[in-house]
């Protein structure tokens, strides 16, 4: 074509006009910390594994939930999910449900038989691993999983520790739990059972150890002095739960009052009614807002007729049952104080779920290691005061939850492992938190949170079969795609579409973007549309 | 394009893309092959609202016509940024000739496709306010009463830009422009003038009418596609502000544009043959002083003694929202 | 094909053999009857490929024709007076687009006040819109030249003016020699655009072009001006070795042979000057005349060599430069720059105005004695005129000198008491 001077333009041609040059300001593409990752004490990735599961590669969210935590189908469970109180769609309309979709994850696991990446080359190096609770399985499953060779020793006659003792059935089926133990087995994990280790330096020394992570469970019920009559019937909640895991169930009778008000108090009332008794009750010295149990966990036991006496402490138990209870009231630092006032309860037997104890025994001599107020002192890295021995889950001062017992284990092997190497392992940098003003939540469509199927409530009272059921596929997909992706770019195109220049270039699925900068005059568009907040705007160095 | 109600819960139905969904679904703007048919390099302001706009629109005229296409542009702010010897940003078969002309052209244009045997290209004629709703509106008329086989795409950025901020019948009342300075008894435009193009567009019988914003971009596309499937005079007037006219932070243009549509300030609405066929409801309601209030040409309206020309504007926003239907039957309370 | 028809007619029928493919119209007299010819030719299927488009304006009609022509279509249009100066915009741009657009223009007055009569103001106040402007003396030529006229806008990409007086040729009735369509279609190759949108060669049409390139753009656009000087004489000549008659072309002598006193003009009042002076010749008097063809671009050269044996040159134009004189004689003067020719203007015709023989031979002779100003006016009503002033002298100056003074010297001082 002849094209007429000047009046005549090739097509496209402005690519030579670079207009970042007017750019003061320039965008730069961030992650910033999703608050469910800050709040998981397990370290889970959470926000990871569901853009995994959003787009349905449920075997690759999987993957990267086992990265941090080999138990997800017993998380799903028994997580009292802090990601949810911290997720920022809360804030929007309900919080995403991450802890049924990682229930899902896990069940689907099991059920297709997914097993555990092998494990790196052999180190050489031997970890003792004291203890096969939640603390010791996820200690023992990353330390194999980074080439160690791993052997548990357990005192007790199966694997599991606290979440086959303490936890009822009804909240954790045990085929889920065997099958997550036998997972981490197959990896190569050495366990021995029904042996308690007594002297964990002489157990170290005769395995030819290196290092050793203790993770003994808090298995003795604290007592209460509560005077009683010779026949009258007083157990501990921990004894009541763990004996439901043998051939003869505890004998509890019609009439069972649980005194305390966490949430052992909760499983155990909630495990007498299955047994049979007409009548649960706990008492709880406090009102429901200062219970330390979970609310959830409340609710259902009401649901269920467990029935609590609030504001109420237990003074005596006589011989034929009775209990004698005295009302109680707050003061105004929300202490309960006595108030003189009296009744009674009839009750064939009283349980005690006034927290627990850990055996520190093992532990006796060993120069440098300091005990403190009953769990075991230990540093930053989890290890004690003395060299290579670490400790973690219901031995170190913390919260004594499932879920800080499987980071414990996570931290505690990074640790053992950069110790083995003679290096030391330091986290990376946390980035700064995505908080929800940092959100355009115009973006994100209502989407109201997946119920979880319940069992009916008669049906509950009776059995031991689980009460929450999981969410289906579809529901599992839902629930997923409710994730906000908070601080991370989760490919939106926003920043693709909505720049005038159209500066940001699209490098395909799973690559992100990237920012022309020859033509980008930092207008800010791209920031103020990012649904998640991945973009910041910073001053242009000139 | 086929239209279909899909729930995407993280991404929404509002982002750009969505990597959930098969690509044909996706909108034409998060595809990596989109034609970027106003291509970088352009002169335009930081932010600006027309050049997004344009480029949505043609994009997707593009899509919907496999590329066979060719646009005919008004004098204005789109021209003269886009075109400066000796560099063109687009990509298109494309000619500017006058201000006021662009639907007379584009008609002459398809009426030479026609007699060439190549009525598979289509035509666009765009134009800013200006060119369309004052200057050019005879030619604009002409197209509509002939049902050209032409689409004219309005950018409304609701003034005389590329002049330097004056007045047009597409400005709204209180509106401080370069000749409608906020001073005197009626600071600003005056209430009770200027025009709607798109209800007198209607008027013409044309086959379609519709509404659109750079909010909004499934629902722009959706509508270009729609607009080229049919033959015959369309006409899109699509809001795209303007951080220079405006006084805006143009960071914040498409988020003003989305203000003004769930303030009820800029309905969003379709139209076959002269009747009204849908509107997009407003999802979060939002008064209208908080879309006036990021942009300084509305400035005297949060002063003190102009709660009552504020109240006026609330009034045209509440009217809109009655008289299009805005609000989705469940949330009209 | 020899036949009686309406000027008009004769036109439309040029314009069907020539295979436009989009025809805009806008009426307005006199160009009217083209159209309607046209219009009727499409409608009937006599004329085929071709798109007929009522436009709302002559604003729209060229810009319909400007989108049309840039997609590659052959493209015409008419107009006349207030119609060419309301698209004037547009005549601008389609020139400047390059836009090889055949436009006739039935030449009428401009009001106010309103005139619908013929004369040249309308195509003279676009005389430099950067189109090519040829003026037809008869119908005959007036048909040629419509072929003659995509030949040559296809060949220089730049479009065309015919003009053709309003009424006088467009609605006279003469007989004219219409070519078979084979002949036509053997002169006038299809249309192949210079440039076109196209989807598949695309292409930005109209920039905007800033002082570092708008003098390069004008001067392109003088030079490619200057090269339809030597382009339309070619086409002329193939015109008449196809058609067997002489059409076009930059002027037409007529009896120049050893003439003194030459007469230029423009268009059909060529027809009565060639009478006058065949009279004047029978009387032994050494005159002879020019048309000019070719209006612009301006046959500077072949003017000043056509004038080399010239004493006097009278120029009748139809058309008032209001405070100058005449616009063609700029242009005259300019071709004769240094010669010792008496150039004289007559203005004549306006509105409609009839010229007569007996009023040329007056000034034809009144030319060749030295006895005529410079500009005069041809059969002006000097009684009224005189009238007129006299009453405008006496309504401005009405009242004592004094008080005239005062008020002239402003209100504040008739505001002192």
């Amino acid at each position: 074509m002849n094209k007429p001077f000047a009046i005549t333009l090739e097509v496209g041609s402005s690519l030579a006009n670079k207009t970042g040059s007017w750019r003061t300001m320039r965008p730069e593409y961030l992650d910033r910390l999703p608050p469910c990752n800050a709040a998981c004490p397990a370290g889970e990735n959470i926000q990871s594994w569901l853009y995994h599961a959003e787009g349905g590669d449920y075997e690759s969210a999987w993957r990267a939930l086992v990265a941090d935590n080999p138990l997800p189908a017993i998380m799903g469970r028994v997580c009292y999910h802090p990601c949810e109180t911290a997720c920022n769609r809360a804030l929007h309309d309900a919080a995403v449900g991450i802890n049924s979709v990682e229930r899902f994850l896990g069940d689907a696991a099991l059920k297709k038989g997914w097993a555990f990446a092998p494990p790196a080359a052999g180190t050489g190096k031997r970890v003792l691993v004291v203890g096969a609770g939640p603390s010791g399985l996820s200690a023992a499953y990353h330390l194999r999983r980074l080439g160690h060779a791993v052997k548990i020793v357990e005192a007790g006659p199966l694997a599991g520790g606290m979440m086959r003792f303490g936890i009822p059935k009804y909240r954790l089926p045990r085929e889920v739990l065997d099958g997550e133990v036998r997972r981490i087995l197959d990896l190569g994990v050495e366990l021995e059972l029904g042996r308690k280790v007594t002297d964990i330096r002489a157990e170290m020394a005769a395995g030819r150890f290196d290092a050793a992570f203790l993770a003994v469970g808090a298995h003795i019920g604290k007592r209460a002095y509560i005077p009683a009559g010779s026949a009258a019937r007083m157990l501990d909640a921990v004894s009541v739960l763990r004996g439901m895991e043998g051939e003869d169930k505890p004998m509890l009778g019609r009439r069972v009052v649980v005194y305390g008000g966490g949430n052992t108090a909760l499983d155990v009332a909630r495990t007498a009614r299955r047994l049979g008794a007409s009548e649960a009750i706990i008492v709880y010295r406090r009102t429901r807002e200062k219970m330390p149990a979970h609310d959830f966990e409340v609710e259902e036991a009401l649901q269920e007729g467990v029935m609590i006496k609030w504001l109420s402490t237990i003074r005596n138990m006589a011989d034929e049952g009775t209990l004698t209870v005295e009302k109680m009231t707050l003061d105004d630092k929300g202490f309960p104080q006595p108030t003189g006032e009296f009744e009674t309860l009839e009750a064939d037997s009283l349980v005690l779920a006034l927290g627990q104890d850990v055996d520190l025994s093992l532990l006796d001599g060993v120069p440098g290691l300091e005990i403190r107020d009953g769990v075991a002192v230990v540093g930053p890295d989890m290890m004690t005061g003395f060299p290579g021995l670490f400790a973690g889950g219901d031995m170190v001062p913390s919260e004594r939850t499932v879920t800080v017992a499987v980071g414990h284990g996570k931290k505690a092997a990074r640790h053992i492992d950069a110790w083995l190497r003679d290096t030391r392992h330091a986290p990376p940098p946390k980035h700064e938190l995505a908080a929800f003003d940092k959100l355009n939540t115009w973006y994100y469509s209502d989407a109201s949170k997946t119920v979880r199927p319940m069992l009916d409530v008669a049906r509950r009272s009776s059995t031991f079969d689980e009460v929450v059921q999981g969410l289906d596929e579809s529901n599992a997909l839902f629930e997923a795609r409710r994730c906000l992706s908070c601080g991370n770019c989760f490919e939106c195109d926003n920043c693709y579409g909505v720049c005038p220049d159209n500066a940001i270039i699209k490098l395909g699925p799973g690559q992100r973007y990237e920012i022309n900068y020859d033509y980008c005059k930092g207008c800010g568009i791209c920031v103020e549309e990012c649904p998640c907040g991945a973009i910041n705007m910073v001053p242009e160095k000139i | 394009m086929i239209q279909q109600t899909i729930k995407f819960y993280q991404t929404g139905t509002f982002t750009v893309g969505n990597r959930l969904l098969d690509e044909s679904q996706r909108s034409v703007q998060a595809n990596m092959e989109r034609t970027n048919s106003l291509n970088s390099g352009h002169r335009a302001c930081q932010g600006c609202g027309e050049a997004l706009g344009a480029r949505y629109a043609i994009d997707a005229a593009m899509r919907a016509t496999g590329n066979r296409l060719i646009a005919v542009n008004a004098t204005g702010c789109l021209e003269v940024f886009s075109t400066p010897y000796p560099e063109s940003s687009w990509q298109i078969p494309w000619i500017h000739s006058l201000f006021g002309n662009a639907a007379a052209v584009a008609s002459g244009i398809a009426a030479a496709l026609r007699m060439r045997g190549q009525d598979d290209v289509r035509v666009i004629a765009q134009g800013g306010d200006g060119g369309t709703t004052d200057i050019g509106f005879g030619c604009l008329s002409g197209m509509f009463e002939r049902n050209d086989d032409v689409l004219y795409l309005c950018y409304d950025n609701e003034a005389y830009m590329n002049t330097g901020v004056q007045r047009s019948s597409a400005t709204p009342p209180t509106a401080r422009t370069a000749t409608t300075m906020a001073v005197g008894d009626e600071p600003g435009n005056p209430f009770g003038t200027g025009k709607n193009v798109p209800l007198i567009a209607m008027a013409h019988h044309i086959p379609y009418v519709a509404t659109a914003t750079v909010a909004n971009l499934r629902d722009l596309e959706a509508k270009v596609t729609k607009a080229m499937a049919l033959r015959g005079a369309r006409y899109i007037h699509i809001h795209v502000p303007c951080p220079l006219g405006w006084g805006s932070d143009p960071a914040l243009t498409i988020r003003i544009a989305r203000l003004a549509v769930e303030s009820g300030l800029f309905p969003l609405f379709e139209a076959a043959h002269g009747e009204l066929t849908s509107r997009t409801f407003i999802r979060r309601r939002v008064p209208a002083a908080e879309y006036l209030r990021l942009q300084k040409r509305f400035a005297h309206l949060f002063t003190a003694g102009a709660e009552a020309q504020l109240a006026r504007v609330q009034a045209i926003a509440d009217r809109n929202i009655e008289r299009f239907g805005l609000l989705a039957p469940e949330s009209a309370s | 094909m020899l036949e009686q028809m309406e000027g008009s007619q004769a036109v439309a029928t040029a314009i069907a053999l020539a295979r436009p493919q989009v025809i805009c119209a806008y009426p307005i007299t006199p160009q009217t009857h083209i159209v309607e010819g046209l219009g009727e030719m499409v409608k009937s299927g006599e004329l085929k490929g071709c798109e007929f488009i009522n436009v709302e304006s002559e604003f729209a009609a060229l810009s319909v024709a400007i989108g049309a022509s840039a997609a590659g279509a052959r493209t015409y249009t008419a107009t006349s007076s207030q119609g060419l100066l309301f698209m004037a915009e547009a005549v601008y741009n389609a020139a400047g687009l390059e836009l090889p657009i055949v436009m006739t223009i039935g030449n009428r007055a401009i009001g106010a006040p309103i005139n619908i009569w013929n004369d040249h103001s309308d195509s003279m106040a676009l005389r430099d819109a950067g189109w090519i402007q040829l003026f037809a003396d008869t119908n005959q030529e007036a048909l040629d030249l419509h072929i003659q006229a995509f030949r040559l806008a296809e060949d220089l990409s730049c479009p065309v003016m015919v003009c053709m007086d309003g009424f006088i040729l467009t609605h006279a009735y003469e007989r004219v020699d219409l070519p078979a369509q084979a002949e036509v279609d053997a002169f006038l190759p299809p249309y192949e655009p210079r440039q076109v949108l196209d989807p598949a060669q695309p292409v930005t049409i109209g920039a905007m072009v800033g002082p570092d390139a708008f003098t390069e753009v004008r001067y392109l656009a003088h030079h490619r001006q200057l090269s339809a000087l030597e382009k339309i004489p070619e086409v002329a000549a193939a015109f008449k070795a196809r058609f067997g008659r002489a059409s076009g072309g930059l002027l037409r002598g007529y009896r120049m042979e050893g003439a003194e006193t030459v007469v230029i003009a423009l268009g059909s009042v060529n027809g009565t000057v060639q009478d006058v002076i065949d009279e004047m010749r029978a009387d032994g008097m050494a005159i002879g005349s020019l048309a000019i063809g070719t209006f612009r671009p301006f046959p500077l050269a072949a003017l000043r060599a056509a004038l080399a044996g010239a004493k006097r040159v009278l120029v009748l134009e139809k058309c008032l430069a209001a405070g100058v004189g005449g616009i063609v004689t700029d242009d005259v003067r300019r071709a004769l720059a240094g010669e010792q020719v008496r150039i004289n203007t007559v203005i004549g015709g306006l509105g409609g105005r009839a010229i007569t023989r007996e009023s040329l031979r007056r000034v034809f002779a009144d030319a060749c004695a030295a006895r005529l100003e410079r500009l005069s006016f041809l059969d002006l009503d000097t009684g009224v005129v005189e009238r007129e002033l006299a009453r405008e002298r006496a309504a401005r100056r009405s009242g004592p000198t004094a008080e005239a003074v005062l008020r002239q010297l402003g209100a504040p001082g008739s505001r002192l008491g």
